[in-house]
């Protein structure tokens, strides 16, 4: 993939290029690609002045971080306890036979990414699903047609 | 304008409060996450258009607030002078709350909470039960302060305690109130604060980090995050004071990126503190300088572990360190580093402010003060409620939390994340704090309570968190990695009839050599939640195990649904939403499900509105 590198230039100068900062650089990185590339990576681990496997020991380590590209269009399925006791793994397994994937996995068409997170912390609302940072309450299986089916936001 | 000294501060504060009257109506929207996700942002800007259209700009205020801790019950909406307490408040609610309510002091009935018990509706905050066995000194001014809005927390005698300590007190006896208050980490370890302050200040070096601990990654438990969206100048505050005891000029916020109006609440509370003088150089013109940094999570439950934290916040994995010399020695970057969570950091201002006397007089012998608990799973009142430590789980979870929804029975309530464990119905009476829930077999933790009920099957529950631990685990340490695993496999079993006796025996063995051979605190303890549910609920194990039975009716591998003749009424809703085609039948007719077909994901038993569809 060709990456713009001025653009990661100007994330990396934002931090004044500190080893520190290792994370919150790959966390802007991957806001901008929605996953961190590989030459990304490489270009990171240059500019730091830190050994690859560094880098790529942070972005495995880290569930925030994925080396693969996302669909458009993302779901985060709450399995946080309070959810898990309400009933989040129906949600969960309703959505991956609807959407034909599994969690972790992207569809096809590059439109859907499913994904399980912990917790949202909205745990009054489970079970929580939130769609392109959009949080939906109290969900249901029933409820997931009419949440892929709703308009695109 | 940057503020030099206390009567700077105290002459703005002076002129915020003359400039305000007490008596102009106030509408304060909650805008916390799960306010958000009921949609109250759509009310608030209705709020706005209708104050616009009406012309009462002036004359009526708008507030939008942070978590008002009855998210159950959002959008929550509260008009001041009066208090009144309106719940589930929708766009079109709003002409009527600002022309009756507002304009002619008309309650709106409709939107009034209806107590489940007495059935009376309720007007003002204080009469919800919901609220008033509550002690909420610090989420009470989640809904005074706008959290975007230094001025509010100002008004609201905001960083007086920092100008107290930096004017009138020496690091010392900063380090000695706290110490006397008996104020203890809120994070999970409930080590005493004061003394922690103490080791770090008295530690060698010139560079101290003080750091605040926002990675709140129990699940199920959202404390933290509300305290910092709804009042992060307060967390501030803290950590200031914190830092002039301890001898530190730079400190970190370390929060979870899984929370993005927090991060956004504190990056601005930060900015809007430097800009006034509270963080920079040469605080108030006292001489003391003390910044922080914001640094975002990447996603490790693991990280809530004060070593791990520190190695993420030198851009590492995020794995923990044998603690033989204590972060307070050497920490972040090898220097003497002193960590505290969110709720404790916010609980120090009013320590100051108030006394040590006032705050020890609140709470039990060992466990002062009060402790904010996320009360959530299957509860009536979900939402976050704060008590003075000592107060019964009964209370907490009956009087405030209103009992158990749907006419089923109390189970169980887990407390303290997965490291905590399960407390039985038998021991529902015994009053919370620090040293009674170790000796139950669980923790306080965080502070998650999450209520389970008939339905919940405790085998399953082990076997989730022991699942959530093993994916959390970092890896480095081999009983944990491998420990887990293995823990999680035979309660697998178990959980499909597969188990046996000898299991169960196999479970305690491995769960002594992860307490005695982990290093950090998320292996030592990851045992908790097996070893409190086998026993307490042995006999669940072994209906799992003996009879092939799930009794709560979970456990798929032991569980057929099938459908009742008497009670079908042939509407075809199970029919037309079960995904495998298992379930056939003519309309009006009793219906027949398919075993063979059936994948068993329930949805069939939880669309049926006739009891029909039954599970055994």
């Amino acid at each position: 993939m060709k990456i713009d590198e001025s653009k990661l230039d100007s994330i990396i100068n934002e931090y004044n290029g500190e080893k520190g900062s290792l994370i919150s650089i790959l966390q802007d990185i991957q806001a901008q690609y929605q996953y961190l590339p590989r030459e990304a990576m490489d270009h990171v681990a240059k500019r730091l002045k830190i050994p690859r496997v560094q880098v790529f020991g942070v972005a495995t380590f880290f569930k925030a971080f994925s080396l693969k590209p996302k669909g458009k269009q993302q779901i985060h399925v709450c399995m946080g306890t309070a959810c898990h006791v309400r009933g989040s793994r129906m949600v969960l397994e309703e959505l991956e036979r609807k959407l034909g994937i599994k969690a972790g996995d992207t569809t096809a068409d590059n439109e859907y990414t499913l994904e399980t997170v912990n917790c949202v912390g909205a745990c009054a609302l489970g079970p929580v699903v939130v769609k392109n940072e959009e949080y939906r309450g109290q969900m249901t299986p029933i409820k997931v047609e009419s949440l892929l089916g709703s308009k695109k936001t | 304008m940057k503020l030099s000294s206390e009567k700077e501060l105290e002459d703005l504060r002076n002129e915020i409060i003359s400039e305000r009257d007490p008596d102009k109506p106030c509408i304060a929207v909650c805008g916390g996450t799960g306010c958000h996700a009921s949609g109250c942002s759509n009310v608030a800007r209705e709020i706005q258009a209708e104050l616009d259209s009406k012309n009462l700009k002036d004359k009526v205020d708008l507030r939008i607030t942070g978590c008002h801790g009855f998210c159950e019950r959002g959008p929550i909406v509260i008009v001041f002078p009066e208090g009144i307490f309106y719940q589930k408040v929708i766009p079109t609610d709003v002409k009527e709350i600002i022309a009756s309510t507002v304009e002619n002091g008309k309650i709106v009935d409709k939107l009034l909470y209806q107590d489940p018990v007495s059935g009376k509706k309720k007007v003002h905050v204080e009469e919800i039960t919901f609220y008033h066995k509550q002690n909420r000194l610090l989420l009470e001014n989640n809904t005074r302060v706008d959290p975007a809005q230094i001025k509010d927390y100002l008004a609201i005698k905001g960083y007086s305690a920092l100008a107290k300590v930096l004017g009138t007190m020496t690091p010392e006896a900063v380090i000695d109130v706290v110490k006397k208050s008996g104020l203890r980490g809120r994070g999970g370890g409930g080590f005493p604060t004061g003394r922690k302050w103490e080791s770090t200040r008295d530690a060698q070096g010139d560079i101290k980090y003080v750091i605040c601990n926002a990675d709140e990654g129990d699940p199920g438990a959202y404390m933290d995050r509300s305290i910092l969206e709804g009042n992060p100048h307060s967390v501030l505050e803290g950590m200031i004071i914190g830092a002039f005891a301890i001898g530190s000029n730079e400190g970190y916020v370390y929060v979870r990126n899984e929370y993005p109006l927090a991060v956004s609440n504190i990056s601005v509370a930060i900015k809007q503190a430097r800009e006034l003088g509270f963080l920079g150089e040469n605080i108030l013109g006292s001489g003391f300088s003390f910044d922080v940094k914001l640094n975002r999570g990447g996603g490790a439950f693991v990280c809530g572990e004060s070593t791990a934290l520190m190695a993420s916040l030198e851009g590492k994995p995020g794995e923990p360190r044998a603690k033989y010399i204590h972060t307070s020695e050497k920490g972040l970057w090898d220097k003497p580093s002193n960590l505290n969570n969110v709720e404790t950091w916010a609980n120090v201002p009013m320590i100051i402010n108030n006394g040590y006397e006032w705050y020890s007089a609140i709470g039990t012998e060992s466990s002062k003060g009060t402790k904010v608990f996320s009360l959530v799973g299957k509860i009536n009142n979900t939402g976050l409620v704060e008590v003075p430590m000592g107060m019964s789980l009964r209370e907490i979870i009956f009087d405030i939390g209103g009992g158990i929804p749907g006419g089923k029975s109390f189970k169980a309530v887990q407390t303290g994340g997965p490291s905590g464990g399960c407390i039985p119905e038998s021991l529902i009476d015994m009053p919370v704090d620090y040293e009674r829930l170790t000796e139950v077999g669980s923790m306080m933790g965080s502070g998650g309570m999450i209520v389970m009920d008939e339905d919940t099957c405790m085998v399953d529950l082990a076997k989730y968190f022991t699942n959530f631990l093993q994916e959390e685990s970092c890896g480095k340490c081999v009983p944990c990695r491998e420990g887990l695993r293995r823990m999680g496999e035979i309660l697998k079993d178990i959980t499909q009839g597969k188990g046996s006796m000898e299991d169960l025996s196999l479970i305690e063995d491995l769960a002594g050599m992860l307490k005695d051979a982990s290093l950090c605190a998320l292996g030592t303890t990851a045992a908790n939640p097996v070893m409190s549910t086998l026993k307490y609920f042995r006999d669940e194990y072994i209906a799992h195990i003996s009879d092939h039975k799930c009794p709560a009716g979970v456990c798929r591998e032991l569980i057929t649904y099938g459908i009742d003749p008497d009670n079908c009424t042939g509407c075809g809703l199970c029919k037309k939403n079960c995904p495998s085609g298992a379930i056939s039948g003519e309309r009006k007719h009793t219906h027949v499900l398919d075993t063979g077909k059936c994948i068993k994901c329930g949805i069939c038993y939880n669309v049926c509105k006739f009891e029909a569809v039954r599970k055994e």
